[in-house]
């Protein structure tokens, strides 16, 4: 994989999360207890052998340069290759930036001086344990042009992409956010092409005016180009909406899927925080739910994820909810489906009660 | 010439015998405490708290996990360009070399380190004791008394004086006597094994020791009681808080169960006073339906299905169904099977349990015998352990 470079791509539509992405992009949202969404394109790539990452944001990234840092946790700080963060700059037309397009194309000379030959392309709203060495080797052996992974057959595609393939893994057509969709395969927005051909791509579209990779560069090329789909039969979590994001990770409670999310083709990298291990007290009482380090924990947790550093004080019940960084629940408050930004403060005797279809969200830093 | 204020020397040389088949295969410093550090991240971390950024850590028994464990010291800050952590073993020069003979003789052997940094004092610490403690603050306190050398002093029990390096001081705190290890002791101010000297000072007192063929080259048994004899000036720091001296098992589980205690005074939530550790990449802990955890420390990458009573885990540990972990030590990635019972017990790193073994004195509470089962054991289906630790 010395050949392949990484590309994240975090032009990516964020309002679906709404509170939750307010402050912050959508790879920065914080997920199963102590990571964040980008932590799995990144580890992903790393794990496959990838030693030169860029990242392509747009809005809101502080929190995320501030989690990703010189790229150390991921083996990433080199002295040659590493990571790179590379923000739009500031001349966009009235601010507005065009796409992913743009971006890209903004950073031509960071892709021109990499010395890969392929690319690897990714973004964050769709996580998995992938093993990117062997949908290399598959876009080689088939001689694609560009390789689209894909799930098939997924129950919703709701606000997906759809791809139709044919027997010969060939994708005949590329349809986003399509209200009926004819197949259930959604592609992963993970891409694999040479580099030579998505700088041919960028210079076609931006003389063209044309702003989006997939609609413009995909799909108006798509009987031009050998475009093939990988199927990947693993465990996916599709973050396309709060809905979504809270029941993706309730599944992280089930064993298996936490097995296969973190540990399949090798460990889910993340920032360290230094926290010492949980701390359960006499009258704990936890029951399947995932604990981060740093938690005390004195009251009663059910079908629950506590991030780092929360503090659950005797007589609270917690039930079906998430509970991000530094939260503390005050005395004998319960709180069932609801979602607690960082730094949430429950002071006691509260009841909060969210619906499981729309769980209730909780902004950063609030006092209630 | 480049210069540090002063240095810190961390003695972590010990082969640890006495704390038996757990430093079968690593030094005493790199035995796993409390879920998730290492002995040695205590000093380290002090240092990095109190701003001191330049570290020796002299090793010789089974230095392979230490070295591999302190890497460049990023961990705890101390990958610096100027200074930094180093690990130091004894080598070989022009004219032979030799072991490290004692703590005194550890030191000496590495003049030229410690030369290097040109500093006007010298911390020296014990690489087997679990305490938070502001160098600077006792450094401070070194300063304004100008004393020659500060001993770190910790009030201990009457009963257990006989363990440890005894002082008597004045009102001054100006040390009047020290004697190692009595059996009838007159104070019970015990020596942490903390020592700050000044250098110019300490150096002569080295190679006048190392000249002296009858010394046995210690701090506490040679350097102390000649400097005291010349009656220089020597100063009790005294310490309020935890600090343990984790050199047996007893006191290694002790230590350990101390931290399950919620009114201890060592606060690993403290966010000032960081422990800081090498982290392994783990998820969060998933604790099931059937899982019961009461009084204790959990850390990230185990999964639990029965019940943990009183005990520590460390990262990657598994406890299937129906099984008691009660008042117990179990270190990283052991798996525990359906229906296993553990009470009173300190088990190895990677060990394997299967199901239905008896480990320890069930039912035999706190006071009873301590049960150790060693790293990579295998115990086969429904095994028997009784206590072993007397």
């Amino acid at each position: 994989m010395k050949d392949v470079m990484g590309i994240i791509n975090l032009v990516e539509p964020t309002e679906l999360l709404k509170d939750l992405t307010k402050h912050r992009t959508l790879g920065a949202v914080p997920i199963g207890g102590r990571y964040r969404l980008i932590d799995f394109a990144l580890s992903n790539l790393v794990n496959a052998g990838i030693r030169n990452v860029g990242i392509f944001v747009q809005d809101q990234y502080r929190a995320l340069m501030d989690h990703v840092g010189t790229g150390m946790e991921w083996d990433l700080a080199r002295q040659r290759d590493g990571l790179f963060i590379l923000p739009p700059d500031s001349r966009g037309e009235n601010g507005n930036h065009q796409g992913d397009i743009d971006i890209l194309y903004r950073h031509y000379d960071y892709l021109e001086r990499s010395r890969e030959k392929t690319v690897i392309m990714a973004g964050t709203s769709i996580i998995c344990n992938m093993d990117y060495k062997r949908v290399v080797a598959h876009h080689q052996e088939i001689d694609a042009d560009v390789t689209i992974v894909y799930k098939p057959d997924t129950q919703s595609t709701v606000r997906c992409t759809v791809l139709d393939v044919d027997d010969k893994s060939r994708v005949t057509s590329i349809r986003v956010n399509p209200l009926h969709a004819k197949t259930h395969n959604i592609s992963m927005k993970m891409y694999i092409l040479k580099k030579e051909l998505l700088m041919e791509l960028l210079d076609q579209c931006i003389s063209r005016g044309e702003t989006d990779f997939v609609k413009d560069a995909l799909i108006k090329n798509i009987d031009r180009l050998k475009i093939v789909g990988y199927p990947f039969d693993g465990y996916i979590m599709n973050i396309t909406s709060l809905s979504s994001y809270y029941h993706a990770s309730m599944e992280l409670l089930d064993p298996s899927v936490w097995q296969e999310l973190f540990f399949h083709a090798g460990p889910i990298h993340t920032k360290v925080k230094n926290e010492s291990p949980v701390h359960y007290g006499h009258h704990a009482k936890v029951t399947n739910s995932l604990i981060a380090n740093g938690c005390i924990i004195e009251g009663t947790v059910e079908n629950s994820i506590l991030f780092r550093g929360v503090h659950v004080q005797k007589g609270v019940h917690v039930k079906n909810s998430i509970l991000m960084q530094k939260s503390d629940i005050g005395k004998n408050a319960t709180l069932e489906y609801v979602i607690l930004d960082k730094d949430v403060i429950i002071t006691k005797g509260k009841n909060l009660q969210g619906d499981p279809d729309y769980p209730m969200v909780v902004g950063k830093k609030t006092v209630l | 010439m480049f210069k540090k204020e002063c240095i810190a020397m961390i003695l972590a040389g010990g082969q640890g015998s006495r704390l038996g088949v757990l430093t079968k295969r690593v030094a005493k410093p790199a035995v796993p405490f409390g879920g998730k550090y290492r002995i040695i991240d205590f000093p380290l971390s002090n240092c990095a708290n109190s701003g001191i950024d330049t570290v020796g850590v002299l090793t010789q028994y089974q230095p392979l996990a230490l070295n591999a464990y302190i890497g460049i010291g990023s961990p705890w800050d101390l990958d610096r360009k100027q200074g930094g952590v180093a690990v130091l073993p004894p080598f070989v020069r022009a004219n032979g070399g030799e072991w490290y003979k004692g703590t005194a003789n550890a030191v000496y052997q590495n003049m030229d380190f410690i030369e290097s940094y040109n500093p006007d004092y010298v911390i020296i610490l014990s690489g087997d004791h679990i305490y938070k403690m502001d160098y600077a603050a006792m450094l401070d306190y070194h300063k304004e008394r100008q004393a020659t050398a500060t001993i770190g002093v910790i009030e201990v029990s009457w009963e257990e004086t006989s363990r440890f390096g005894i002082m008597e001081v004045d009102q001054e705190n100006l040390i009047t006597k020290f004697v190692e290890k009595p059996e009838n002791a007159e104070s019970n101010l015990a020596s942490m094994g903390i020592y700050i000297f000044n250098w110019g000072v300490l150096k002569q007192y080295l190679e006048a020791d190392e000249a002296n063929p009858d010394s046995s080259n210690d701090f506490g048994k040679n350097i102390i009681p000649t400097l005291l004899a010349d009656q220089a000036a020597l100063y009790a720091y005294p310490f309020q808080g935890y600090w343990k001296d984790v050199g047996t098992l007893e006191s290694l589980w002790e230590a350990n169960m101390d931290l399950l205690d919620e009114n201890t005074s060592l606060d690993l939530h403290d966010r000032k006073w960081r422990i800081y550790s090498v982290n392994p990449t783990q998820p969060p802990h998933f604790l099931a339906d059937s899982s019961q955890v009461v009084d204790s420390l959990i850390n990230e990458g185990c999964v639990v299905y029965g019940q943990v009573d009183h005990s520590v885990l460390f990262p990657g540990v598994r406890i299937g169904r129906g099984s008691r972990i009660i008042d117990s030590v179990l270190m990283p990635d052991t798996v525990v099977g359906d229906n296993v019972t553990i009470a009173k017990s300190i088990i190895g790193s990677d060990a394997s349990i299967e199901d239905n073994c008896q480990i320890g004195d069930i039912g035999g509470g706190r006071h009873a015998k301590l049960t150790i089962v060693g790293e990579t054991t295998h115990l086969a289906k429904g095994s028997l352990i009784r206590p072993n630790i007397e």
